[in-house]
């Protein structure tokens, strides 16, 4: 009887602790972690509470919440503003499909994004720019979002295809921006009057998609067998890694127009997001050779053995592997390019921090609520880095689950 | 049986540097045939195994492989390579893939079967080495034996003609040896043509025609398993024999 009721207790599960034994084993495990506790947790309640008065009570807004248009799209014209929302609503639907079909992370930024429209949408105050058919256009997206959870949870859609819309919606997306001479329905738009997160997010993912692949072409140019392949590749690594980004920018906005007759001139933001790539191509570069180093030879060389070509070989067996051993490196690297556009303000580009320094400047008022303008604009850079990072451990414990070899 | 050696050997040499691994060996493996190779640590067996699907390039001599001589032509390289499976020691399964896309891949990207082809023959060997249930595993979650099975399954998809067996069990603990090698007996008594490299001399007397005993680069002593174990020639056979049939 004694004997059974013993093994009861053993076979069951530990239990979860307790609050107040959290408390303890964390707070006052030890005579020195008590005294740390009681001595910082009132400094650290002090402090919050100060920062909770400040943003609710002293701090003023207005400069942050008077021009939402102008933190978003920038100068955009506000009689076609419609194409903006036109490849919102694609990137809103996406998300809805892809949270519907792989779930996870996705579900938590959809529904957090969905959420803030919302909120804005009806907010219960007047403002110039949230007219009826703005908050309207907003809850609309919530819909959408919606459907395609839907469609991607009940219709098997291949996930390439999903990528592949991905890839397709800021390439539209831009076209659709810039417009046509010719064309009297989407006329053409300067790339002088785009600003805001638009520019920002332009810039950061142009960066992205295109420097990856240029990075990995020139991790293995360095690793080349041919000496004018591997010579090429390791001076233009060291160089650009050699040299401020800032450096680069100017390079390519003003000494490029020097060399290339007026009638090429290629356009402003163009040169940034060819800056801006070359840059992070350099970075990535070194980051994946690290990964190819990593790859064991005996992977190379049962790929060989079974009559697979230097390319298959690279494509299937070293590449994989390469890029999953330096994925958390990889996108400490994006995180960093996205942080980086913001000095595109130098060569006189408006992407989100441009907007807000001209929004300071704009007014002597402003200038005295500086301190709420960055303080808002520090915090959305924070927000969108931390996704990535998030996103980023997702896809790797996913993959680690398969990688204890 | 072909009159025509399926691999022929004829003074092989190779380098490491300054470093002479293999000093002119000849051996003629006939279709069908079982070969054992064995002999100390250091004694150059898997560098002479991995030049016949040139892994390691020889540098003076012949092989010639079904017909086709080892050159610096890629496309006879690879062509051999096609014909020729591998097992190592350290299995080298590809991490990233399933069991099933480990097995199907070369078949796929390499012979250009239809997906549904590969998949099928790829469960028939994978019934062969006794671990169907493991199709959908990684790697990383299967048993050193179970590994090494996949090894030979992925290495006979390509329905290669001959066999090459480089210390297939020595990575293996004691327990998961005999599995591997009742697969690789089954191969053996199918009519496979095999090159093993290795010290198990049970596997050797069931079913090797011949047996191969390196020392320093070179061949010192061939026979049947029952020559060479009743009756071995020279002293450093005994030695070698005599040192690891005492466990
Ligand atoms: N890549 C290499 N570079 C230099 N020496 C090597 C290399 N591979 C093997 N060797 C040398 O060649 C000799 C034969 O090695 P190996 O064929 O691996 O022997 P075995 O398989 O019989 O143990 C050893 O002395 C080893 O140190
Ligand atoms: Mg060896």
């Amino acid at each position: 009887m004694a004997s059974s009721e013993l093994e009861q207790e053993e076979i069951r599960p530990p239990q979860p602790p307790g609050f107040l034994q959290w408390i303890r084993e964390n707070l006052f495990s030890s005579i020195f972690n008590s005294v740390l506790t009681v001595v910082l947790l009132p400094v650290v309640v002090f402090i919050i509470y100060q920062v909770l008065v400040w943003v609710l009570f002293q701090a003023n807004w207005k400069a942050v919440t008077q021009f939402p248009l102008l933190y978003t799209v920038g100068q955009y014209p506000r009689d076609q503003l419609w194409r903006v929302g036109f490849i919102f609503s694609g990137m809103i639907l996406m998300l809805g499909i892809s949270w519907g079909r792989w779930g996870g992370l996705l579900r938590s930024i959809t529904l957090a994004a969905g959420g803030l429209l919302l909120v804005v949408a009806i907010l219960p105050v007047q403002h110039a720019e949230l007219t009826l058919n703005m908050r309207l256009y907003l809850v609309s997206n919530i819909a959408l979002a919606l459907v395609g959870y839907l469609i991607g949870k009940k219709i098997p859609i291949k996930s390439y295809l999903i990528f592949a819309a991905w890839f397709l919606i800021p390439i539209i997306g831009v076209i659709l921006l810039a417009g046509f001479e010719s064309s009297t329905l989407i006329p053409p738009v300067q790339t002088t009057q785009w600003g805001g997160l638009l520019v920002t997010f332009l810039l950061a993912a142009g960066g992205i998609v295109l420097s990856f692949p240029l990075g990995v072409a020139l991790a293995f140019g360095r690793r080349s067998s041919l000496p004018v392949v591997s010579a090429f590749s390791t001076v233009f690594i060291e160089v650009i890694r050699g040299v401020p980004l800032v450096t680069i920018l100017f390079m390519f906005s003003i000494i490029l127009a020097l060399f290339l007759p007026a009638e090429s001139r290629i356009d402003r933001l163009v040169r940034a997001l060819m800056a801006v790539t070359v840059f992070s191509a350099a970075y990535s570069a070194e980051n994946v050779r690290g990964g190819l180093q990593s790859v064991p030879l005996g992977q190379i060389e049962a790929a060989k053995a079974l009559g697979m070509s230097n390319f298959k070989t690279t494509i299937f067996i070293v590449l994989p592997q390469a890029l999953r051993a330096v994925l958390p490196a990889i996108v400490g690297q994006f995180i960093s390019l996205f942080k980086d556009t913001t000095l595109v303000v130098i060569i006189g580009i408006n992407d989100f921090l441009g907007i807000g320094r001209s929004i300071i400047n704009s007014d002597p008022e402003f200038v005295q609520l500086r301190t709420e303008v960055y303080l808002f604009m520090a915090l959305v850079y924070w927000i969108f880095s931390y996704l990535m990072s998030l996103a980023s451990r997702r896809i790797e414990s996913a993959m680690g689950v398969e990688s204890n070899l | 049986m072909n009159n025509e050696p399926i691999i022929k050997c004829r003074g092989v040499h190779k380098w490491y540097g300054d470093f002479h691994a293999i000093k002119g060996v000849d051996i003629d493996v006939y279709e069908g045939e079982v070969i054992v190779i064995f002999g100390p640590s250091g004694s150059g067996k898997s560098t002479f195994i991995r030049t016949i699907n040139r892994l390691e390039e020889h540098q003076q001599g012949t092989i010639i492989v079904d017909g086709t001589e080892l050159s610096h032509d890629v496309r006879n390289i690879e062509k051999i390579r096609t014909e020729t499976g591998m097992v190592f020691q350290q299995f080298n399964l590809f991490p990233h893939l399933t069991v099933m896309q480990n097995i199907t891949l070369a078949p796929i990207w390499v012979r250009n079967w239809p997906r549904v082809k590969a998949e099928a023959k790829a469960m028939e060997l994978l019934e062969m080495v006794g671990i169907p249930e493991q199709a959908q595993k990684f790697p990383g979650n299967l048993s050193g034996g179970q590994q090494q099975r996949v090894a030979i399954a992925r290495a006979l998809a390509m329905e290669p003609k001959i066999m090459l067996f480089d210390e297939p069990t020595s990575a293996l603990d004691p327990e998961m040896i005999k599995e591997v090698l009742d697969a690789m007996i089954d191969l053996a008594k199918s009519g496979m043509t095999m090159i093993v490299v290795t010290h198990e001399m049970g596997f050797a007397r069931e079913v090797a025609d011949r047996m191969y005993f390196f020392d320093e680069g070179k061949i010192i002593e061939t026979g049947t398993p029952d020559e060479i174990y009743r009756n071995p020639q020279e002293d450093r056979t005994k030695l070698f024999l005599s040192q690891i049939l005492q466990h």
